[in-house]
């Protein structure tokens, strides 16, 4: 379970992220919001990608707030970025074994590939570089989460770039990962189809958490107040 | 062969016995080792240091190694290896030097090597530095290859520098005659005070030739690189040539890329891109588990491959 308490984010005096105090103790929670509204943050704070200017982070009763990036995703963090990164010369193979564990097996790692769509055999020896589309690792990325199967992952707007994909698909992954770990999964999205299939849904305005309760009492007020874009 | 010999016959042609096929094993400027086979002569130089080796038209599915491994301290040697690559031939070339200075004086190994390729062959040659010691004395290479490709001939030359060499100046020259192909990737890695300077040039000559040079290396400590790439599009050609960087700490890169067409027909492409590793990369990384150190490590040895 993750707790956030009294967390502030502050950068060349604006505040990003104003007094979040959250529990996540549901599967699949979705948080929304209007751009600019800090939900990348959050997600970069929980990763320790970005350090909260006051506040606390605990993971299963752990204080996690000082850990690094590195200690955090050992301890069972994972996030998939809304821009993956690429990387000249290192292979679609090579990432998915280093986040699936070097004991995975060339078969497990085709499979995984499979999941999101990707036929493996045209991915696996790849370079993660300009030659693949947005799209394309956008997939790549979610495979690793997946490959992961970590306690707690974090997804920054998963669906932007894979309108071919269908979105069935996708939420059949997120449910294989919590069928898999029985865990938590922390999706950022504007998506209604998302937002749908989440326990509970957080929306965030102004690095405030406005709401945080059932889809059932958010998401129809949501449809009348959120654009999605 | 001594333990330290066969280490570094191990690091630059990944040999830990006699190759099979025709090989020539060089150490401390004498030759260790040779065999030659019936479509694969070699022969020693008799005007100066060095051997021929001479393939037999249509030889197929066979390969040469000639490592050079220097481990005496303060050895310094010129030597001229010419290559004589028969029609239709399909071979393997494995050369690579290896030198361990554990003295106070300078050990140097400038290889010539001299390509001669037959109409319609093709090469596939494979050229590994390496050094290592803890001798005050430099570690220096100086490789020169010069390359004749002739009507449809085919080269790939892969060179690689990734440790222990203090000093080098290398020099490509290429002359690609019609239909001719020439593919060359380098990768470098400097350390500590190393200074590598690299310079190609390749004549695209012949009608329809092709040629592309791409030199990955990783400048680290307070390193040097200079990396020269000249394309000269004589005739209906295509060259393309790329230099890709990265600098750390208080390294220093500098990349000239050159091309000159003397024909409207000559299609030549240059990039080169030099920068930091990207702070993005690393976290990527570190959100898979992997320290700081470990994710640089990461993608300097995927960039290199």
């Amino acid at each position: 379970m993750l707790e956030l308490q009294n967390v502030n984010y502050e950068i060349d005096g604006k505040r990003i992220l104003n007094d979040i105090n959250l529990k996540i103790e549901d599967h699949f929670v979705a948080v929304t919001g209007p751009n600019g509204s800090g939900k990348s943050t959050l997600a970069k704070i929980i990763a320790g990608i970005a350090q909260p200017t006051s506040g606390r982070i605990i993971l299963d009763g752990e204080d996690i707030t000082e850990l690094s990036v590195t200690d955090r995703a050992n301890k069972g963090i994972s996030y998939a970025f809304q821009q993956p990164v690429r990387f000249k010369g290192l292979t679609v193979k090579d990432l998915m074994r280093l986040a699936a564990g070097k004991n995975t097996t060339y078969g497990q790692l085709c499979d995984m590939l499979n999941e999101v769509g990707l036929q493996s055999k045209n991915y696996i020896n790849r370079s993660l570089d300009a030659s693949l589309s947005g799209g394309e690792l956008k997939r790549i990325e979610i495979a690793m989460i997946f490959a992961r199967s970590s306690k707690l992952s974090l997804f920054d707007e998963p669906e932007a770039g894979i309108d071919l994909w269908s979105f069935q698909k996708l939420i059949g992954i997120f449910e294989k990962m919590v069928e898999r770990t029985k865990g938590n999964v922390i999706i950022i999205s504007h998506q209604e189809r998302i937002l749908n299939i989440a326990d509970k849904i957080i929306y965030l305005k102004n690095g405030t958490i406005e709401q945080y309760d059932t889809k059932e009492k958010i998401l129809p007020q949501l449809l009348d107040s959120v654009t999605a874009d | 062969m001594d333990p330290i010999q066969k280490k570094i016959l191990h690091e630059v042609a990944d040999l830990d016995a006699l190759p099979v096929g025709a090989y020539n094993i060089r150490a401390n400027g004498k030759s260790a080792a040779r065999n030659s086979t019936a479509n694969i002569e070699i022969v020693t130089k008799e005007d100066k240091s060095g051997i021929d080796i001479i393939i037999k038209p249509n030889t197929v599915n066979e390969s040469v190694h000639i490592p050079v491994i220097i481990s005496e301290t303060g050895l310094t040697e010129l030597v001229y290896n010419d290559f004589y690559v028969g029609e239709n031939s399909d071979v393997v070339i494995i050369a690579g030097c290896g030198i361990h200075n554990c003295g106070n004086g300078d050990s140097a190994h400038d290889g010539i090597h001299t390509f001669y390729v037959g109409k319609n062959a093709k090469v596939k040659y494979v050229e590994k530095h390496y050094g290592e010691g803890e001798g005050r004395g430099k570690r220096l290479m100086n490789p020169t290859t010069v390359i004749h490709l002739e009507d449809g001939a085919k080269m790939t030359m892969q060179a690689s520098q990734i440790a222990g060499i203090d000093d080098t100046l290398r020099n490509t020259k290429a002359y690609l005659a019609n239909n001719a192909k020439l593919e060359i990737n380098e990768s470098v890695m400097t350390t500590g005070v190393q200074n590598a300077v690299s310079e190609f040039t390749a004549d695209l000559n012949g009608e329809n030739c092709s040629c592309n040079i791409v030199s990955r290396t990783v400048a680290r400590d307070s390193s040097t690189q200079h990396f020269t790439s000249r394309l000269n599009g004589n005739n209906v050609c295509s060259g393309h040539t790329e230099c890709d960087s990265i600098i750390m700490d208080k390294a220093s890169v500098l990349a000239t890329p050159e091309l000159q067409a003397n024909s409207t027909e000559a299609s030549l492409i240059h990039e080169a891109a030099i920068g930091k590793i990207a702070g993005e990369q690393l976290i990527k990384l570190m959100t898979l588990g992997l320290t700081e150190a470990e994710a640089e490590e990461q993608i300097i040895s995927g960039f290199l491959k």
